[in-house]
């Protein structure tokens, strides 16, 4: 038996066959979920992947946030399943308010396609458990609307509550304005729901899954995820 | 009756917004002197059908509240005008 993850498709979405192939590598049990899908009761997981949902039409992340599969995430959040969003992913959670702040147009106003180095800043979540606190994991980003941003008192929450759970630094973890690609307040890349349940993170950890293709860092958020799920042979959540 | 509504959206004050910051920045050298403040929104335009003024009004102030603008970053002004005094009845 093995944790059951569901990769939900968006008209638009196009990393979904890459985080299937990455669940099933490390033995997870993944399937698609048709957007229009609300009966989440035979995952563990749910991954809503990159890509461009409705084109970015209106606002990135804007009209795929209230899809019906998107409302059927309170509830299976509620029962203990784990909701991570990469990329596009990351910007339907938070139209959706799943997660705090919003993702904006790059500073730089480019599209940024390239590696960057994240410093682990919190390994208490299912995404991050089996990484060491400083940790720096190195995966690519690749976005035009990549710049989190987020009102003062909810960057006071995020600081306060340890939130944060990737930021974007240089190589040996120092986080600085130069390692910033998209003007991310705090350098933020990634953060995580006040329940733990949810992480959003703009970085592609499905494309950094393989050896051959630059690295194998996004392995290890989903091996701690998967690791989440599963314990001594039993679930942990369904 | 039916009504026309405009929806303009644009970035709160104080929202960082490079783009009106670029175009402002190329505007002098296109020769535009002295155009400042330059900000970049979003229009959007659609009808609606409705009992009155008061219905439609609310119906376009909850479509921007739910999704045509995001609150975090984003107001909205709405201009509303009445088209007609009803839909026409399709068919013979």
């Amino acid at each position: 038996m093995s944790a059951r993850v569901g990769v939900v498709v968006f008209p638009g979405s196009n990393c979904e066959q890459d985080v299937v192939h990455a669940v099933r590598f490390l033995g997870g049990e993944a399937a698609y979920v048709w957007h229009h899908s609300t009966d989440l009761t035979g995952f563990d997981a749910i991954v809503l992947p990159g890509g461009f949902s409705y084109g970015d039409y209106l606002r990135a992340g804007a009209v795929a946030g209230r899809s019906p599969v998107v409302e059927a995430l309170g509830e299976f959040v509620a029962r203990g399943g784990l909701v991570l969003g990469s990329c596009n992913g990351f910007q339907i959670l938070c139209e959706a308010q799943l997660l705090p702040g919003v993702l904006m147009r790059n500073e730089c106003l480019q599209y940024r396609c390239q590696s960057t180095h994240l410093l682990v800043e919190n390994v208490e979540t299912p995404f991050t458990r089996g990484l060491r606190p400083g940790q720096v994991l190195t995966m690519p980003i690749s976005h035009g609307e990549g710049k989190y941003h987020a009102d003062a008192d909810t960057l006071v929450a995020l600081r306060k509550r340890n939130l944060v759970v990737l930021r974007y630094a240089t190589a040996d973890g120092q986080v600085t304005k130069a390692a910033n690609p998209n003007g991310s307040v705090d350098n933020i890349a990634g953060i995580v729901s006040e329940d733990g349940n949810v992480l959003g993170l703009m970085p592609h950890p499905e494309r950094a899954a393989e050896a051959a293709l630059g690295g194998t860092d996004g392995l290890l958020i989903l091996q701690s995820l998967l690791g989440s799920l599963v314990e001594d042979g039993t679930f942990l959540k369904r | 009756m039916i009504f026309s509504a405009v929806v303009d959206v644009m970035p709160k004050a104080g929202i960082s917004d490079p783009q009106g910051q670029a175009i402002e920045r190329a505007l002098p050298g296109l020769g535009f002197e002295g155009f400042d403040h330059v900000r970049v929104g979003r229009r959007i335009e659609l009808t609606l059908e409705a009992s009155d003024e008061a219905t439609a009004a609310e119906a376009v102030r909850t479509a921007c509240d739910r999704i045509l603008a995001n609150p975090v970053i984003e107001e909205y002004r709405i201009t509303l005008v009445r088209l007609a005094a009803a839909a026409k009845a399709g068919g013979a």
